[in-house]
């Protein structure tokens, strides 16, 4: 509305810019950075929260048991944690997370064929976690272990993506003295 | 003035309210009759005086538009009935769809319409969609109309997925928990979108709370600017385009007809048969409902929505980066630039551009019918590329070869055509568009009912 006048009024003095001009300028210059900070608040708000308050973090380090309770080569379900704590056949553990890579369903473990196969799309997962069958792009993720007096803790509050097994990964219980 | 206006005081209460609500109906007593005339000016608000004569034909809209607005009311109808019951929180959603339906009078019905309208509108708008390509109504004027049509299309697809989770079955969880994972392979942005649009790294609670809030809140928001904007845009352009034989001169345009009753009593005749289809099918067929969604479990086989059975389909046989990436972005900017390529002939208003366009879509169509089916198989069965060459990075065993294999295909298509039949390029990008989106719909047939246990291939009756 007000601005077909100070256009002409623009056109007649382009060099001395008037005062009109100079606050349109100004609204102008305000009533965008005033959008950028709703659009920022709006971010800020919609991101999605960092980890909780650290209190609650303990609740997602879980005790699975003691050493002795998981036989070599085996693999044990822990429902609440949302992992698999798999015991190789030279003694060591690993903890892996029963999410598969391709795009997210839940793996079952299969017993007798010693492999995690997947529902959705086919994919097939060795007791290490490395891929078997495609099309899931790399192996499964891990969560960190740590073996204190013989009883295993794992740390699923963040997993770690790896692209293979490699043995460095294994957690073994400290050798009898 | 004073002659125009019927004193208001001289009315019936009735009549004076009427008229204190809509003043202009009563201005003229000539051409008022009875309430009709209330009804008539109300319509001529927003629907043209007059229309062109040819442009009624059943034959050039088919109606599409019009079904896809007596949708979208109908999903805004039942959505908000459903908001009354409905509660997005993990551990109730699924209890309140059950006494929706079980202990709510018409519940079940009110869920039904909502979605059988939801997937039907997809539908419907993607015939739309293609009635407007091969009219060639995406010409100017109309250039930008088609971008906003575009957007609409869209919107109804976010709006089918956000609606897909929030019964939180089975079927619902795992279908966006598979949609959501494919973010993941986005390069650059992926895992943060995913995050994004999760809420966190897993679909929970604040999953549901943000798809239940872009579902009846952001979405509807985007379609109430944007279906007025999409039909301010069709009067601008001087109403729908003149549909014309072949051969006859675009400039001549038929006579003009009054909407009322011509345009009007179109309308009404399919949106009341259009409710009653969908009506008939709210009462046979129920809305799905598996069991209460299971994070632990994933039923075998888990499918995308069947939408979404093309993009899947897409990467079993194509490495992510391909299927979810760089094919379909490829796409939308072709899509997006269709009406800005420089066409050499007007093409506006005839169906499939001109008789060499209708053979040659028809030859585009056949080849993709013959072609598509083939490659899949053979893919399924013989060509595995990442076994025959080790050495190569999945992204060129399974994206790059495959990929430009198919492309050499379309190239060769493309020359080929243009050669045997001396083309306009109206004509042959027609017939490119034909290639694509009958191998689409293809892929998504093979996605929904070729698709066994583990994503093997199978007749459906085998599983
Ligand atoms: C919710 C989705 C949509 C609704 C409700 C809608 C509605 C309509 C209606 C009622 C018309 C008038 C005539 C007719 O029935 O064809 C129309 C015309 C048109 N639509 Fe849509 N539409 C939608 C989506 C789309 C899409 C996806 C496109 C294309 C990408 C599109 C492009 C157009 C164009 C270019 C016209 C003008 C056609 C002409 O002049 O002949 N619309 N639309
Ligand atoms: C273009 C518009 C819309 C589309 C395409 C759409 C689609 C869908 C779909 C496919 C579902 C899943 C239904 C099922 O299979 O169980 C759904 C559910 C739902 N929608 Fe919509 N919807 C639309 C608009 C709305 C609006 C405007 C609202 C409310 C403001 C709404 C509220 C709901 C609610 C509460 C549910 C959950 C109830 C249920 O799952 O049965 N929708 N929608
Ligand atoms: S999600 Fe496991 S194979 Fe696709």
């Amino acid at each position: 509305m007000e601005t077909m006048p100070t256009k002409t009024k623009e056109k007649k003095s382009e060099a001395e810019p008037t005062r009109r001009s100079f606050f349109n300028i100004l609204w102008i210059g305000l009533g965008l950075v005033a959008l950028a900070e709703f659009i920022a608040v709006a971010f800020a708000f919609l991101r999605p929260r960092k980890s909780k308050a650290p209190g609650e973090n303990t609740d997602l380090i879980i005790t699975a048991g003691a050493v002795e309770r998981f036989t070599p080569n085996s693999v044990t379900a822990f429902v609440r944690g949302k992992f698999y704590l798999a015991r190789l056949e030279d003694g060591g553990f690993l903890a892996l997370s029963r999410t598969c890579t391709h795009l997210g369903c839940t793996l079952p473990w299969m017993e007798k064929e010693m492999k995690f196969a997947c529902p959705c799309h086919g994919s097939a997962f060795d007791i290490t976690g490395n891929v078997i069958d495609a099309p899931a792009p790399r192996a499964l993720d891990i969560y960190p272990i740590t073996i204190e007096n013989k009883m295993i803790k794992v740390d699923t509050r963040k997993p770690i993506k790896r692209s293979a097994f490699r043995v460095e990964q294994v957690t073994y219980p400290k050798k009898k003295v | 003035m004073q002659e125009n206006s019927v004193m208001p005081d001289r009315l019936s209460l009735l009549q004076r309210i009427c008229y204190s609500i809509f003043p202009g109906t009563l201005q003229r007593p000539k051409y008022r009759e009875g309430y009709g005339s209330f009804f008539n000016t109300l319509v001529l608000h927003f629907r043209p005086r007059s229309v062109q004569e040819r442009t009624l034909r059943f034959t050039l809209t088919w109606g599409l538009g019009g079904m896809a607005v007596v949708l979208v009311c109908m999903l805004f109808a039942t959505g908000l009935m459903l908001k009354f019951i409905y509660q997005p929180v993990p551990d109730r959603a699924y209890e309140s769809i059950i006494h929706l339906q079980n202990n709510m009078l018409f519940g079940q019905l009110i869920r039904n319409i909502h979605h059988w309208s939801g997937n039907i509108l997809l539908i419907i708008v993607f015939f739309h969609f293609l009635r407007v390509f091969f009219t060639g109504a995406f010409h100017s004027p109309r250039q930008f109309n088609w971008i906003i049509g575009l957007a609409m299309f869209l919107a109804v697809l976010t709006s089918n997925i956000t609606g897909y989770l929030l019964p939180w079955d089975q079927l619902a969880f795992w279908a966006i928990t598979i949609c959501t994972g494919m973010l993941e392979y986005l390069p650059g942005i992926g895992n943060w979108l995913q995050k994004l649009v999760r809420g966190g790294s897993d679909i929970g609670a604040a999953t549901l709370s943000i798809f239940f809030a872009i579902h009846t809140a952001v979405i509807p928001a985007c379609l109430l600017i944007l279906m007025p904007f999409h039909f301010w845009r069709v009067r601008k352009a001087g109403g729908l385009v003149v549909p014309r034989a072949p051969d006859e001169d675009p400039s001549s345009r038929g006579d003009s007809v009054p909407s009322i009753p011509n345009l009007i009593l179109r309308e009404l005749v399919v949106a009341v048969m259009l409710i009653a289809v969908i009506m008939v099918a709210a009462v046979i067929f129920n809305a799905p409902l598996g069991a209460k969604a299971n994070p632990g479990l994933s039923p075998n086989p888990t499918k995308a929505p069947w939408y979404f059975a093309g993009i899947q389909e897409l990467l079993l046989h194509f490495h992510p980066l391909f299927a979810l990436f760089i094919i379909p972005v490829l796409m939308l900017i072709a899509l997006v630039s269709i009406p800005y390529f420089n066409y050499q002939t007007e093409t506006a208003g005839v169906w499939f551009a001109s008789h060499r366009g209708r053979r040659m879509a028809a030859v585009a169509a056949l080849v993709a019918i013959i072609f598509t089916p083939i490659g899949i198989v053979a893919d399924e069965f013989v060509i595995d590329f990442a076994a025959w060459m080790p050495g190569l990075s999945a992204v060129v065993s399974n994206g790059i070869l495959p990929a430009a294999f198919v492309l050499a295909g379309i190239i060769a298509f493309y020359w080929l055509v243009n050669k045997k039949y001396a083309a306009t390029n109206n004509e042959s990008i027609q017939s490119i568009f034909v290639l694509f989106v009958v191998a689409f719909i293809i892929l998504t047939i093979t996605g929904i009912w070729f698709r066994g246990r583990g994503m093997a291939l199978m007749w459906p009756w085998e599983y």
